[in-house]
């Protein structure tokens, strides 16, 4: 199951709910991997300890021209496909990597194959393992309980080369690396099956957790792509609802479930629970606003290690989550998304709120440029009026 | 043409707070937002909120790029174009996904029935505001868009217009987070870079990212080290590391609630108690103006 943390607003507490959340569900049992795909300013690794078990380049495909195959100033097909300038005539082909995209298109058309997959690097990507110590059994609920040893948590981690622009293929060697991991698990476990079976009762699934950089254009989505379910991570002040408003659209638009945690709670007003409210969209947790939890985060501190109170939020957090998306299971796809969910998260809003709404969520089809000029024309018209 | 560009590499740092501080005070200028996928800053500079006067807004469509569009007519089903796309925006069954879809045009190029051609791509909105700190040139994203760099580019040039005709030679830009595209595109030639952090581990780390980035473009830069007070520690730990690699320290401010209390009323944290920030900020630019 992938999970993805991600919001409009940066700063709100994506990371610090990531971390904690992964640090939970590990010590709960569950085989978790904690994906950071804020390849650009990755923190996930400054509240663990991992032991790194590899660092990897990661690179983007780029096109090689062999000058001596060109055809020369007659073809110059790959310059006028390329709609990035990455290859240009100069009295011979050159190429500026820095713009290519590596969508291959050039060596697709190039008549006389000149044109080779050549390679530029734009990032590290590293993979570390972090044992977390099992939750003892008196504190924790029934459908929990282990007695074998938790399975040690694993983080993936990306970090963009300082100057390169483009951070969507590191995220996508990222889910590659994910991917090769998990065969190299399947063939571990395919050899030993018997002898694992016995040791690591793997009843529990293994969950994925994508730690989403924040914004809504292209590196979030690439790191959204697919996800099971994605916790949109807020704070109840006017920027953090405008950026919450902006990463909801973006998840109708992708037609990926969603229920939001509000972050920080108690420290603007409450126009965010409004807003919520009117959209029936789930809220899955409040989390408290303290000094205390900012102290221990600025440390690169888990809170559920530091605090008792943070250790029941995250697990009444993983609560309703789990029950939430196991529901969205035992419908068919096209329930999990668009209205059908709208109606559950509905349900649940009904519930989580004690208020009863109607509210449907709005089937606006326009884009956020247009609803951001008309909030701005109805400022403009208040202001002439 | 001075133009001061605040980032922070890391989010939820302060960033807009402190532009929005910088708007209300110092030099005439003219403002941008270059956080073109979370703009923020209209929200103070063109509040809704009672009592506090909006502004006037004209809208611009921004073009970029081209997208696919498939005609289902012609289509024969034969899955090149699923093949060929290195960005999954085609699925199996041939439905594009357009919020994938990076207009590089391979699958208009090798369908064999013509059923793909490449469209012109809206990507957004960019606006032309005029508001209590002067002119505002800011924009939107259309969602899952593509091209933020490049709007980012436009909002800078009509920020550079704006401020010729209007004979004034100070840009005050709100960046935005990370160190991808659409911080390099704010960047580039940038006449200094504001850097705003707070004493947290996370921030110290990312701060030193933005940091290379700055010196990668040969950008002069500052820090502004905003809640300075939340772990005394670390921010001596910032202090220090800021003295060993020549990054000057502008101003620090402490945490406080002035923040989010003139966010929620739609005012710069000068208007809401001037008293008390009016001469920070004042303070603040001319450090800033010294340098640039």
């Amino acid at each position: 199951m992938h999970i993805a943390i991600a919001s409009g607003k940066g700063g709100t507490g994506k990371t610090t709910l990531s971390v904690n959340l992964a640090a939970h569900l590990s010590r709960s049992g569950f085989p978790v991997t904690l994906v950071d795909c804020d390849v650009e300013e990755p923190n996930a690794h400054l509240f663990f300890q991992p032991q790194w078990a590899w660092t990897r380049t990661a690179h983007a495909p780029v096109p090689a021209v062999d000058s001596s195959r060109c055809i020369g100033e007659t073809c110059r097909i790959c310059v006028t496909e390329c709609r990035f300038k990455a290859l240009i005539w100069m009295g011979e082909i050159m190429e500026f990597p820095e713009l290519c995209h590596g969508c291959g298109l050039c060596m697709e058309a190039c008549p006389a194959g000149a044109i080779t997959e050549s390679t530029r690097v734009i990032g590290t990507v590293q993979m570390g393992t972090v044992q977390m110590d099992a939750v003892r059994a008196e504190s924790i609920s029934p459908q929990n309980s282990h007695t074998a040893d938790t399975p040690a948590l694993r983080l993936l981690t990306g970090s963009l080369r300082v100057g390169e622009a483009m951070s969507p293929p590191l995220i996508r060697e990222l889910f590659g690396q994910l991917e090769q991991l998990d065969q190299l698990d399947m063939g571990v476990h395919a050899g030993q099956a018997e002898r694992i079976r016995v040791s690591v009762p793997r009843r529990n699934e293994e969950i994925v957790l994508r730690d989403c950089p924040p914004g809504t254009s292209c590196p979030v989505i690439t790191s959204m792509d697919g996800a099971d379910y994605t916790i949109l991570v807020t704070e109840p002040t006017p920027f953090g609802l405008h950026d919450l408003q902006l990463a909801v659209e973006t998840l109708r638009t992708l037609k990926q479930p969603f229920g939001v945690v509000i972050n920080r709670s108690g420290m603007g007003d409450n126009r965010v629970d409004e807003w919520l409210a009117a959209q029936a969209i789930p809220v899955l947790a409040r989390i408290p606003h303290s000094q205390q939890a900012a102290t221990v985060c600025a440390e690169g501190q888990l809170l559920i290690n530091a605090l008792p109170q943070m250790r029941d939020a995250y697990a009444a957090l993983w609560e309703r989550l789990h029950q939430i998306v196991t529901q969205g299971r035992n419908t068919t796809e096209a329930e999990t998304t668009g209205e059908a969910a709208s109606a559950k998260a509905s349900a649940l809003s009904t519930t989580i709120h004690g208020v009863k709404t109607n509210a449907r969520p709005d089937t606006e089809t326009d884009t956020k440029a247009a609803r951001h000029a008309a909030a701005l024309q109805s400022a403009s018209e208040a202001h002439h009026a | 043409m001075r133009e001061l560009l605040v980032i922070s590499g890391k989010g939820g740092t302060g960033k807009t707070s402190i532009t929005a501080g910088l708007a209300a005070t110092g030099p005439a200028k003219v403002v941008a937002d270059c956080d073109v996928d979370a703009a923020d800053l209209h929200l103070i500079a063109l509040p809704q909120a009672q009592g506090v006067v909006p502004g006037t807004t004209q809208a611009h469509p921004f073009h970029s790029g081209q997208r696919a569009v498939l005609d289902p007519d012609q289509c024969t089903q034969c899955g090149i174009c699923h093949e060929k796309c290195h960005f999954n925006a085609i699925t199996e069954d041939i439905r594009l996904r357009p919020e994938y879809c990076e207009g590089c045009g391979m699958c208009a190029y090798v369908c064999p029935a013509g059923a793909i051609r490449m469209q012109e791509r809206l990507c957004g909105q960019w606006f032309r505001s005029e508001t209590r700190f002067g002119t505002m040139i800011h924009a939107a994203l259309g969602i899952a868009e593509e091209n933020s760099g490049k709007l980012v580019t436009t909002v800078r040039t009509v920020s550079g217009d704006t401020a010729r005709e209007q004979g004034l030679d100070v840009i005050l830009t709100d960046g935005p987070p990370g160190i991808g595209c659409p911080v390099i595109a704010s960047l580039t030639n940038t006449r200094m870079a504001l850097l705003v952090s707070e004493p947290t581990r996370s921030a110290l780390h990312d701060l030193q990212r933005i940091v290379e980035l700055t010196r990668h473009f040969r950008v002069p830069a500052a820090l502004l080290l905003n809640k300075a007070d939340i772990h005394p520690a670390l921010a001596d730990e910032m202090r220090a590391w800021c003295a060993e690699n020549n990054l000057p320290v502008a101003g620090e401010f402490g945490w406080t609630e002035d923040f989010t209390q003139a966010q929620l009323l739609g005012l710069a944290v000068t208007e809401y108690r001037p008293d008390a920030w009016k001469p920070r900020f004042e303070q603040l630019w001319e450090t800033l103006l010294a340098r640039m």
